[in-house]
């Protein structure tokens, strides 16, 4: 190495600081943080297919299959198949690029010691939680703009044009996506390794998906099970989604009659705060078995 | 005068009833190479552990470049470099992605090329960390450590797993960064790395520091008692201090060729064991 270095002056912090630049501010840090999280997304090619691809694949299938044939959801004149599923499907890509791309991808740095490195660097630890959040809010955009634009463009799905409606959908977009963030990075303390991660986290969300009438239509599930989904927020988004794509009439196929904006709103901010406390308090750095 | 780079004091760290460190005295000199040896379990990586502010101590007074790891802030984390003891992360980046990373986090960082240059990594610098060996993993480890041109460097038993070829080139690039006046502090358990590398090493034992010297005193100490081993029927071993006068009586004795005459001086893996050794 060319670099040559006088020795450092000991037991002067503030002399040795001030001879140096100084530290790089954290919004700058943030932003390095936010780029380097989506060139690692994108390279990880099953991680693209299973929480980026994967909703906008479940609506060209189901869309596919279900949807011939003109076939309607609900009374005369009905909501055609792929308009009444792409909500369903929002959601779920909203949790899937938040909440399961956090929960797993924590898991899997923290056990592989990455987590551990970066605590040992001058990067603040709040420029790590705003790249995660930049990079999740990044995936999730584009995500959106392509689920919407393929149901629109290959399934004829008609999108809302009054501006209300869009209005609802940003607020839901990115409380549903700050919840499911916050509610990701909490959770991925829970798994013992970073591999048993995706089994953990997996499940969970798909039985979500299930009982929040993500795949089926949300009036026919047993009333229990509606029920059951309203202590989870993927219910409330779908719902909030279905009043952004869904006409006004079909607010008569929730379980409440109305769209309930109070209530989601609610829900999502309950998750967000909780997330945020129990995240802030029981984050690890290490390994559970590095002490 | 000189402040010492690392100075730890009556330092203590208990786990439940399990005393990890037990009243451990440090004291690394600016520019020099320290290396802790010990065992596993002996509490080497707790004590580094410590000094690089990951661990909060029980007991003792600690000062890492003049500061108290446990309260200091961004700008001394920028001062220290730390080589952990194992990382498999960002396996989708390149070698020269994550080093340019790594450099935007410090103030005045070296520049990513002559480090990438430097750990001999040049021709791996587009390569995906995933498809590194195991030594060019290590290295680009050393990488992340250095960029940010650090004043104290943390190794933690950089060359576990290493084939001999590659803890060669390992060392000869750890003694370059000597030349660069970089402190460092090195914990292993090869005591053929800490006599390679070291200008000073402590021999830690449950919790302890049971010798500090340099490498070859440490040796030398020990290799005044001599082993002269014969054959007189059966093997015959006696220690002594003055094997020359030993093998001149048994000549002598048996007038003339001693039969299967050996004279052995301890080795300083040996010394290290001897040292270690009484704890089993």
């Amino acid at each position: 190495m060319s670099t040559t270095i006088a020795p450092v002056e000991v037991g002067t912090g503030s002399l040795a600081g001030s001879a140096r630049r100084a530290l790089p501010s954290t919004p700058a840090l943030a932003l390095a943080r936010t780029r380097i999280e989506l060139r690692q997304f994108f390279r990880e090619r099953m991680a693209v297919i299973f929480i980026f691809a994967y909703p906008i694949l479940m609506l060209a299938i189901f869309a596919t299959v279900f949807g011939q044939d003109g076939t309607t959801v609900g009374p005369e004149p009905g909501i055609p198949f792929a308009q009444y599923f792409l909500p369903g499907m929002v959601a779920t890509g909203i949790l899937l690029s938040s909440f399961q791309n956090l929960a797993m991808g924590i898991a899997v740095e923290r056990d592989e010691g990455g987590l551990k490195r970066l605590r040992g660097t001058p990067m603040p630890a709040s420029a790590y939680f705003l790249g995660k959040v930049g990079s999740v809010l990044v995936t999730s955009l584009i995500q959106m703009v392509l689920l919407i634009g393929i149901a629109a463009l290959a399934f004829g799905v008609d999108l809302p044009t009054e501006a209300s409606r869009w209005v609802t959908f940003a607020w839901v977009f990115v409380l549903g996506t700050a919840a499911g963030a916050v509610c990701g990075v909490a959770f991925s303390s829970v798994p013992r390794s970073g591999r048993s991660a995706s089994a953990i986290v997996t499940p969970i969300v798909l039985v979500l998906q299930f009982i929040s009438g993500v795949f089926f239509q949300f009036d026919q599930l047993p009333s229990w099970m509606q029920t059951l989904s309203g202590l989870f927020p993927l219910r409330w988004m779908a719902q909030g989604m279905r009043s952004v794509f869904l006409p006004d009439w079909a607010m008569q196929l929730e379980p409440s009659g109305a769209w309930q904006h109070g209530t989601t709103a609610a829900v999502l901010g309950a998750y967000l705060v909780i997330g945020l406390v129990v995240g802030v308090r029981t984050f690890r750095w290490r390994r559970r078995d590095d002490g | 005068m000189n402040t010492p780079a690392v100075l730890v004091q009556d330092l203590h760290k208990h786990y439940g009833d399990k005393h990890a460190v037990d009243g451990l005295d440090l004291r690394v000199e600016q520019g020099e190479i320290f290396a802790v040896l010990g065992p596993n379990g002996a509490g080497k990586t707790t004590t580094v552990e410590i000094l690089e502010g990951y661990r909060k101590r029980d007991r003792g007074t600690v000062q890492v470049l003049g500061e108290d790891p446990q309260h200091a802030g961004r700008l001394w984390r920028s001062r220290i470099g730390i080589v952990l003891q194992s990382a498999d992360d960002h396996a989708e980046l390149t070698v020269s992605e994550m080093v340019r990373h790594h450099a935007a986090f410090y103030p005045g960082a070296r520049d990513a090329d002559e480090v990438i240059d430097a750990v001999g990594l040049a021709d791996k610098a587009r390569t995906r960390t995933r498809a590194l060996s195991g030594g060019q993993r290590r290295r680009l480890d050393v990488a992340l450590g250095i960029i940010g041109n650090p004043s104290l460097l943390f190794l933690d038993e950089p060359t576990t797993g290493f084939d001999p070829e590659a803890r060669r080139s390992f060392w000869s690039l750890i003694s370059s960064l000597r030349e660069d006046g970089t402190t460092i502090l090195l914990t292993t358990h090869y005591m053929d790395e800490a006599e390679q590398l070291a200008d000073r090493c402590a021999v830690v034992r449950d919790g302890r520091v049971v010798a500090l010297d340099a490498p070859s005193a440490l040796g030398a100490r020990a290799q005044k008692q001599a082993t002269v081993t014969w054959h007189d029927g059966g093997p015959r071993e006696q220690r002594t201090s003055r094997p020359t006068d030993l093998v001149a009586e048994l000549a002598a004795r048996y007038g003339g060729e001693v039969p299967g005459l050996e004279v052995h001086r301890p080795t300083l893996e040996d010394v290290y064991l001897e040292l270690v050794g009484e704890v089993a």
